[in-house]
């Protein structure tokens, strides 16, 4: 008695794996076809022309694991003195999955006191976000993060 | 029917680095979305932000689809001196809003 109870109870936690495993898979190839990873490359050649990217100096700020993919909190901080003669252009914030690869261009200046810029994003995959920012002196310096995203944004129906 | 949401110290010492935190309400419809119909739902987004301290500009942002609803930006200026500050939302479909907000400068 007591064994038939544990196997029924193995055989429906099995049976419930395999229904979400196979539950996730159409939520995956729903998403028409976006920015690619070669499509967010072109876009940050955009930005940044031929100059080399370097790595450092920038954070990037988002929760790796998100739950909704429609607000997720982001915030790019970049080290740097904020002078007149030292300080952050702009920053620019990409992803490879939503989409569109560009999520936001932020213009600060030597005023700003602080490069630490914060806002609220749209995720519509699992992905990797690259934050990039231009210094006054014309060197660009980048930082990337990888955010899961359970309920994507951005291609949902409307009701 | 937008409004906006801004939140700038009213006093501040001379030097002293101030947050600025902004909220406007908007939908921000991606344009990638369609209707159980099968119909594509329109853009509909804010495409750019700006700050302007006393008429100078400080901070301007270009928004995205990738930009959450509601977009909410803050950033950071140094207060010198005494004045206003002027935001500027612009969007699609003619979408223009602007507010503003004093601070004093001691």
């Amino acid at each position: 008695m007591r064994k038939s109870h544990a196997s029924t109870r193995r055989r429906f936690l099995g049976l419930a794996g395999s229904a979400a495993a196979i539950g996730m898979v159409p939520v995956v190839s729903l998403r028409p076809a976006g920015a690619t990873p070669e499509t967010m490359a072109a876009a940050i050649r955009n930005v940044v022309g031929t100059a080399t990217v370097q790595t450092g100096k920038v954070k990037l700020d988002v929760p790796p694991l998100v739950e909704n993919g429609n607000t997720v909190p982001m915030t790019v901080s970049v080290t740097s003195p904020m002078t007149e003669e030292d300080y952050v252009k702009s920053i620019h914030v990409f992803n490879e999955k939503n989409p569109q690869p560009n999520i936001g261009n932020f213009y600060l200046g030597p005023k700003a006191g602080r490069a630490q810029v914060s806002t609220r994003i749209r995720l519509a995959d699992s992905q990797k976000i690259i934050a990039i920012a231009r210094l006054s002196d014309g060197s660009f310096w980048s930082v990337s993060a990888d955010v899961v995203v359970t309920l994507a944004a951005c291609t949902e129906e409307v009701i | 029917m937008a409004s906006a949401l801004i939140n700038v110290p009213k006093k501040a010492k001379r030097g002293e680095i101030i947050e600025i935190k902004t909220l406007m309400s908007h939908i921000m419809e991606t344009g990638y979305r369609h209707t159980a119909a099968g119909q594509l739902v329109p853009r509909d987004i804010i495409t750019s932000f700006t700050c302007r301290f006393n008429g100078a500009e400080i901070f301007r942002a270009d928004l995205f689809p990738a930009i959450a609803a509601n977009p909410f930006v803050t950033f950071f200026t140094i207060a010198n001196e005494s004045g206003k500050f002027d935001f500027e939302w612009i969007g699609d479909n003619g979408f223009t809003e602007t507010a503003s907000a004093a601070i004093s400068v001691e």
